[in-house]
């Protein structure tokens, strides 16, 4: 079977300072990886590389495109790289307001990605659009309101639709529910979760909250300081943890 | 004669070269935004600083030069930048679109067809159609040169999904020759279809933005659309009260303070030619008229 997503040896310095260094992983198709770690452990400068947002200085991400096989996205040239993350890419962030067009209706949001793709008929569009909020359940009487009248979960939701209307297959997600109080946190993950499965997306999820990971994530990466120093299956990780800093990880979560 | 304390046109000869190195590129490249060194001009921006340095990088002493303001020959604008050209190049100038070899336009494109021997300058206020859908301009350039502009359509949608149909009523995007998208400067968008397929050539100046782009004739311009959305090339549903003409672009005057109004044709030049020729139209005898709008 041949990985989804191939990361080689990605390194990413700024400077004499490390960002992420010696990291490489296969992530095989309907496969949800986590990656965790502290503030500052180079997890989303690792996720900006794998995203094709930041350069890395080093490594290859190859990732398996529909009509040539595995390519290595840190050569491919930009009108390339532009156009899979549009396609079969997604990137969720974690202010839903830096993957939103604030002045834009969710409908519009939504369709964006539609007519960046090639999509000219109102109606097709319209029809997707709502659709899809309904999915992310989001009412279809708010299609034509702006996402800066919803509440901070509906953006996180709208944001969500607006990158999985396209039907990609990798979904990038940077922190996803950070923000969000516990009680929306649970239904945003019940519906992620619905989605990755319903879909058969493939996931590379980045957060600090290990209760995200055992949720949606199969399998687990544990950084610290830019290396990767521990990984396995998401269950395994967690409850046994072989790495003290992984031992920590795990023993700081606080138990109510 | 023209005032002998200015180089002919205002500007000196350097800068117009450089102007004109703009303009080439722009006409090799249609609908392609051309960054040139755009200069101060004794006018505030706004006012056609773009459409004057283009006016004036193309004129030569025999041209007979047409300046035209909403389609009308006779307002401030286009009255103040035809004297500044009389007085700084001393070319002829004329109200008559088709004796005019030259004619700048602040928002309209004359009704009569241009012929092959003129040249249309317009005045731009802001070319990057993508503007108001994404601010940084680093953005917009590469939305350009990738060819990424289904965010153009996204300002479509809004306008359908806000008002039930495509509301964009001026500025009107359109797709040259099937790679750049380009803003029409705020012409109406029944203007639109004369873009196209014109024997005349197009030059957009922006001065405070500092760009120019062009249209050489004949060329293909296609106005932005949904398949089940399409183009409509509108106007007031109503005859010229002055010439009776119903296929021209008509402006509505208020007449009174109790609800009266007149439509009249935008293009003073062909309203007045058709009246001149014996058409009229419902107010044609009117005696007020020499009061109102005209």
């Amino acid at each position: 079977m041949t990985p989804l997503l191939s990361v080689k040896d990605i390194r990413k310095t700024y400077g004499s300072h490390i960002g992420c260094t010696d990291v490489s992983f296969d992530l095989y198709p309907g496969e949800v990886m986590g990656i965790v770690g502290e503030s500052g452990s180079g997890k989303s400068t690792l996720l900006s590389c794998l995203a094709g947002h930041l350069e890395p200085d080093q490594g290859a991400v190859n990732f398996d495109t529909r009509d040539r096989g595995l390519i290595d996205t840190v050569q491919m040239s930009e009108p390339e790289r532009r156009m899979l993350s549009r396609t079969d890419w997604a990137f969720v962030h974690q202010h839903a307001r830096d993957g939103l067009r604030m002045g834009v209706s969710a409908g519009g949001n939504v369709g964006e990605r539609l007519m960046a793709v090639g999509d000219r008929h109102y109606g097709d569009i319209r029809s997707k659009a709502v659709d899809w909020l309904e999915r992310v359940e989001i009412s279809e009487t708010r299609v034509d309101d702006r996402p800066s009248t919803f509440s901070g979960g509906m953006q996180q939701r709208l944001q969500i639709a607006r990158n999985l209307v396209t039907g990609p297959r990798l979904v990038f997600m940077d922190e996803p529910t950070g923000g969000l109080d516990v009680s929306v946190q649970a239904r945003l993950l019940d519906l992620l979760r619905g989605l990755v499965r319903d879909m058969g997306l493939s996931a590379i999820i980045v957060t600090h909250d290990l209760a995200v990971v055992r949720l949606l994530a199969d399998r687990l990466m544990v950084m610290k300081s830019g290396r990767v120093v521990e990984t396995g299956l998401t269950d395994q990780v967690l409850d046994d943890p072989q790495h003290e800093y992984s031992q920590l990880l795990v023993s700081s979560v606080l138990q109510v | 004669m023209n005032d002998q304390a200015y180089n002919f046109a205002y500007l000196d000869e350097q800068t117009k070269r450089m102007i004109r190195r703009a303009i080439l590129k722009g006409l090799a490249i249609p609908g392609y935004q051309v960054p040139f060194a755009s200069r101060e001009m004794p006018m505030p921006y706004g006012w056609g600083t773009g459409g004057v340095q283009v006016s004036a990088a193309v004129l030569t002493p025999e041209d007979r030069f047409k300046v035209i303001d909403q389609g009308a020959d006779d307002t401030t604008n286009a009255v103040s930048i035809r004297s500044f050209f009389q007085r700084t190049a001393g070319v002829d100038a004329t109200t008559d679109t088709a004796e005019a070899s030259v004619i700048q336009t602040r928002h309209r494109i004359p009704e009569e067809a241009l012929r092959e021997d003129q040249i249309l300058v317009y005045q731009v206020p802001i070319p990057e159609p993508l503007r108001f859908l994404e601010p940084r301009e680093s953005e917009t350039r590469k939305m350009h040169s990738l060819e990424e502009y289904g965010l153009m359509h996204v300002k479509l949608y809004e306008d359908i999904a806000k008002h039930g149909h495509i509301a964009t009523s001026y500025a009107y995007p359109v797709k040259v020759e099937g790679r750049y998208v380009m803003d029409p400067s705020p012409i109406p968008k029944f203007d639109n279809p004369k873009l196209g397929n014109n024997a005349a050539v197009q030059l957009f100046g922006a001065g405070r933005e500092q760009r120019i782009y062009a249209l050489p004739p004949y060329t293909d311009v296609i106005s932005l659309d949904f398949e089940d959305h399409p183009f409509e090339a509108s106007k007031a549903d109503h005859a010229c009260d002055l010439c009776g003409s119903t296929h021209s672009y008509l402006d509505e005057v208020i007449t009174d303070d109790k609800g009266g109004r007149m439509f009249v044709c935008s293009d003073t030049d062909y309203c007045e030619k058709r009246q001149a020729e014996g058409h009229t139209g419902r107010r044609s005898d009117a005696t007020q008229l020499q009061e109102v709008g005209q």
